[in-house]
């Protein structure tokens, strides 16, 4: 360790007079970004675009005059939406690469993998995805939604400004719709739905016969009381799904679809016609009204040379996620992890709907939340949204396993999964 | 709200054409002053706002007036974006032709970047649904009275009712009539008086109404003091009877339905087998890239529909023997190409074929992107059958049924009347034999292949209408169409068709029970044991050229 400070302390002022010489900065005076996203495979579809948002926020970094003096340099890597992949591309780029964080991940799987060698090898990394919470690792910092920014907000919508009283729960087969179904079923129980008004349905990835379910759907909500779906339907089933709907004459009037995983983006490639009314809940839409949004809009087509592409939630919580990173390192004056992770806990970074979005000491960001109406140019109407951010809950307070739990990382706590009630923090380092 | 004073209107219309100074001379139209105000909100409101215009048009009785809702509800309704004018636009394809909505005098056209859609949310589609419910319930077609009595009755206040009663009198039409009936019968079901209730469960006996169904469910249930909410002991015997024979019937459809499910979902199953039902069970060769052929078509389909945006229903139909032709000759090509070096060694050939599918999965990403293309449905495969308010068949399933059927049909045609048949059969059953008779057995099997492939390019082309068109539309379908054709038995396309509708059914009528995810593992679990009973699967081939 000692070492290893007097080495950095020795190489300090000679990279300062290399620089001064060398006007073009040396491969070793920058900082490095891993970026972690699936190139190939069934993710690529969604993670590309992440990709692309990185090297924009770190071009427009650089532009700004980098970090603490450096250039900010992208060290992009392919996991080929291949999970094990995803671990073995991180240690890759914590050991060889030497990156100062990492920005990555999709799918849950592939954050599950990656976590034991970031925890490991003491890396930082942001995940810009919504998920179904239950996780707080010292070592990753969570801008996406957790299941009380997304799923809860837009039950509470549904009950309270449509009266919704029957409730179909519909997923696909795999641990994101399962947990949050699960966080649902007993929220919905809380506020005094009976079990037998509430179906739940799960499907296989890519189902594409949706006759049946959509006819049980229908059934079930014809017995005179207002129902609607909540979709944690993921990816190419939608389509299928929603054109199935249109086709049996399921309308967004008598039957609403809220979905937790269709955005902009899933939308551009689709007949958007049989679902204009369905809903989503999300903490930001392209179709926000604001100065910054227009700006990070414009930048995005600026730098991806086609003004036909579109935003959508991750790429904003990568924006924010980055920006508060940044803040952290100048806060820290390093990016050496332990001081960064200290550092950011509290950073404020305004979000692109008008709100100034928070780090919390439990890893997760505060962020409104929005509830849209699809249109049928593919983009969405806000038709509620919360007036004022939302904090992002780790252990969800609906399930009784993890209601005692909290996650704190300052100190005294310094626990992922801490519990009130025992006064104890668990094994696990999440 | 007050009425039109048609006088005063034609004088502000006339001034309103000063104002716009618009050349052409229209038909007099009211244009009065609460009417434009409305219209004004319309434009620049907030979402609340916007309700509240919307209330405030549905007092206006007026054919002008019901075009401008009737734009809203079909968002036909924009802005101008250089003068904020209100204008009706219908979509020619390059942009909008316009037209203004307040005197209704064309504009001309303009590209889709110069407009602003006027949104709206389900809310106000409702309301909107209703509001010219109630200005179409005089309509002159009966079809747009059917759909204004369904559209008020959904949501019945008592000024609908009222115009419904109003409506029953002078009615002519049966359906609409029928409707009406219906409509004012349920309302009778909430009446203080037991006659009345007694009168309307018995009037409702005969409809096969879902509303129907639930009302008399709701009579029978307990709240939550154990009390009825149907007091009287009479009505609910009425009511209990009543229910069980509308169950009876609803039960009934439900087998129906299922069974319709089940043809359905056999039929693609039995669409995407039929081209390996030859190329595997005829020819013997395993092809993995029989999935990448259906994907050519779907994707033949996606540049038809790019080719000839303005005739979507067309579109389709040319894309069947487009589809035909582009995968026949890329079947083709991999049989000239590359399986005919490898037969006789299955091994290499699923492995070669697998090779190709890849390549072709690629190809179709660095051309057509990776993400998913979006085909539309035309107009007369969407939507629904709607027999009555239990039972209703889906269109595009329907049609590709029928499909199905057809290109079953075609296939089994051509093998059996045609010389190309004739000689695919003479080949598959003794190659050496039918060489030794003169086939040319290479060119066979190239026609042989290209046929199977041209067909799973016409499956690929139903798939496009049901499923998302990407790259990896062939993955998908590729293990149901070995399974199919492996419990049918090799070789045999009666077998194929009766595997694939079974398979169908039998999935269908599991799936209620356990699940979606469940209902598939069962079907596989079955098919493992049936061909561990039976190895050559449904109607195995006999005679001499099934033991070679």
């Amino acid at each position: 360790m000692f070492n290893k400070i007097s080495k950095k302390l020795l190489l300090a002022p000679i990279a300062a007079a290399v620089m001064a010489f060398f006007p073009v900065a040396h491969a070793e005076d920058t900082i490095k970004v891993g970026v972690l996203h699936s190139l190939s495979g069934t993710m690529a579809i969604s993670e590309t675009t992440l990709k692309d948002t990185m090297l924009m926020l770190i071009d427009e970094q650089n532009k700004k005059g980098g970090l603490l003096g450096k250039k900010l340099e992208a060290v992009v890597v392919d996991p080929a939406s291949n999970w094990p992949l995803f671990a073995e591309k991180a240690r890759e780029l914590l050991t060889k690469d030497k990156v100062s964080a990492i920005f990555g991940c999709w799918t849950s799987v592939s954050r599950k993998s990656v976590l034991p060698v970031i925890e490991e090898l003491n890396g930082i990394l942001f995940y810009p995805v919504q998920y179904e919470g239950e996780e707080s690792s010292k070592n990753v910092f969570y801008t996406g939604a957790a299941p009380n920014q997304q799923a809860i907000p837009a039950v509470d919508y549904l009950m309270n400004d449509l009266g919704v009283k029957r409730w179909v729960l519909a997923g696909t087969d795999y641990v994101y719709p399962r947990t949050t179904n699960k966080i649902l079923e007993a929220y919905l129980k809380s506020k005094k739905v009976a079990k037998k008004d509430i179906m739940i349905n799960y499907t296989p990835f890519g189902h594409s016969d949706w006759q049946s379910i959509v006819a049980d759907i229908k059934k079930f909500g014809s017995a005179g009381k207002k129902t609607a779906v909540v979709s944690t339907i993921n990816g190419d089933a939608n389509v299928p799904f929603y054109k199935e709907l249109g086709n049996q004459g399921i309308s967004a009037e008598n039957i609403p679809v809220i979905a937790f995983s269709v955005g902009e983006e899933e939308l551009s490639g689709i007949d958007t016609k049989p679902l204009v009314g369905h809903l989503a809940a999300w903490n930001y839409f392209m179709s926000v009204d604001t100065t910054k949004n227009a700006a990070f809009i414009k930048e995005w087509h600026d730098f991806i040379k086609n003004p036909k592409r579109v935003t959508n939630d991750p790429m904003e919580a990568h924006y924010i996620g980055f920006n508060m990173w940044v803040k952290a390192v100048e806060k820290a004056g390093t990016t050496d992890p332990d001081a960064v992770q200290k550092a950011i806990i509290g950073v404020e970074y305004p979000n692109l709907t008008g709100g100034m979005s928070k780090m919390l000491p439990n890893h997760h960001i505060s962020k409104p939340v929005l509830i849209g109406e699809i249109q049928d140019d593919g983009q969405f109407v806000t038709v509620w949204q919360t007036n004022k951010l939302v904090d992002g809950d780790a252990w969800s307070d609906y399930l009784p396993e993890s209601k005692p739990i909290i996650a704190d990382w300052t100190p005294p706590i310094n626990c992922g999964n801490y519990n009130t009630k025992t006064k104890k923090c668990s094994g696990q380092n999440y | 709200m007050t009425l039109f004073n048609p006088t005063r209107c034609q004088a502000l219309l006339a001034l309103l054409m000063l104002v716009f100074s618009l050349a052409a001379h229209s038909d007099p139209q009211p244009a009065p002053q609460p009417w434009l105000d409305a219209l004004d909100t319309l434009k620049q409101g907030s979402m609340p706002e916007r309700e509240k215009a919307i209330m405030q048009l549905a007092d206006i009785k007026d054919a002008h007036n019901l075009a401008i809702l009737q734009a809203l509800l079909d968002s036909k309704l924009f802005i101008t974006k250089t003068d904020a004018r209100l204008v009706i636009g219908t979509d020619n394809h390059q942009g909008f032709d316009l037209s203004d909505a307040v005197s209704g005098a064309s504009l001309g056209a303009v590209g889709h970047d110069a407009l602003t859609k006027i949104n709206l949310t389900n809310k106000m589609r409702g309301t909107l649904r209703k509001i010219i419910g109630e200005l179409e319930l005089s309509a002159d077609d009966p079809k747009v009275r059917l759909a204004a009595v369904k559209a008020m009755a959904k949501e019945a206040d008592e000024k609908a009712i009222s115009l419904l009663r109003e409506r029953a009198g002078q009615e002519q039409d049966e359906a609409v009539r029928e409707a009406i009936k219906v409509a004012l019968l349920l309302q009778d079901m909430d009446s203080e008086d037991k006659a009345v209730r007694i009168m309307a469960i018995e009037g409702l006996k005969a409809y096969d109404s879902q509303e129907a169904a639930n009302r008399l469910n709701a009579m029978l249930e307990k709240d939550e003091n154990g009390e009825y909410s149907e007091p009287d002991a009479d009505v609910r015997n009425l009511a209990k009877a009543s229910l069980t024979n509308i169950n009876n019937r609803l039960q009934l459809y439900g087998s129906i339905e299922t069974i319709f499910f089940g043809l359905s979902l056999g039929a693609v199953l039995v669409l995407s087998a039929i081209g390996l039902a030859i190329t595997f069970g005829v020819m013997g060769v395993i092809n993995m890239a029989h999935g990448e052929l259906m994907m050519l078509g779907a994707y033949t389909t996606y540049v038809i529909q790019q080719l000839m945006p303005n005739y979507l229903g067309v579109s389709v139909i040319i894309a069947i023997p487009a589809a035909f032709v582009i995968s026949a000759l890329a079947g083709i090509a991999i049989e000239r190409g590359i399986i005919r070096f490898l037969y006789g060694r299955p091994l290499e050939t699923l492995l070669a074929t697998f090779g190709v599918s890849l390549i072709l999965q690629q190809s179709v990403r660095s051309i057509f992107s990776p993400l998913n293309r979006s085909v539309a449905t035309p107009e007369w495969m969407s939507g629904s059958w709607q027999i009555n308010d239990f039972l209703s068949l889906t269109w595009n399933r329907f049609y590709i049924l029928v499909f199905c059927l057809l290109v079953f049909v075609l296939l089994l045609q051509i093998l059996k009347r045609t010389s190309l048949g004739l000689e695919v059969r003479a080949v598959a059953q003794n190659r050496k034999m039918a060489k030794a008779m003169g086939i040319p057995t290479a060119r066979v099997d190239a026609m042989t292949f290209g046929l199977g492939s041209g067909i799973a390019g016409v499956a690929g082309v139903a798939l496009s209408q049901i499923t998302n068109v990407g790259p990896n539309l062939g993955q998908a379908y590729i293990v149901d169409s070995f399974m199919v054709v492996v419990f049918g038995g090799v070789g045999n396309l009666l077998g194929t068709l009766v595997a694939g509708f079974s398979l169908g059914i039998a999935n269908k009528f599991l799936e209620p029970f356990a699940g979606a995810v469940l209902a598939k593992i069962l079907v596989l679990v079955f098919i493992i044991l049936f061909i561990q009973k039976r190895p050559r699967g449904l109607f195995p081939q006999k005679g001499r050229a099934a033991d070679s």
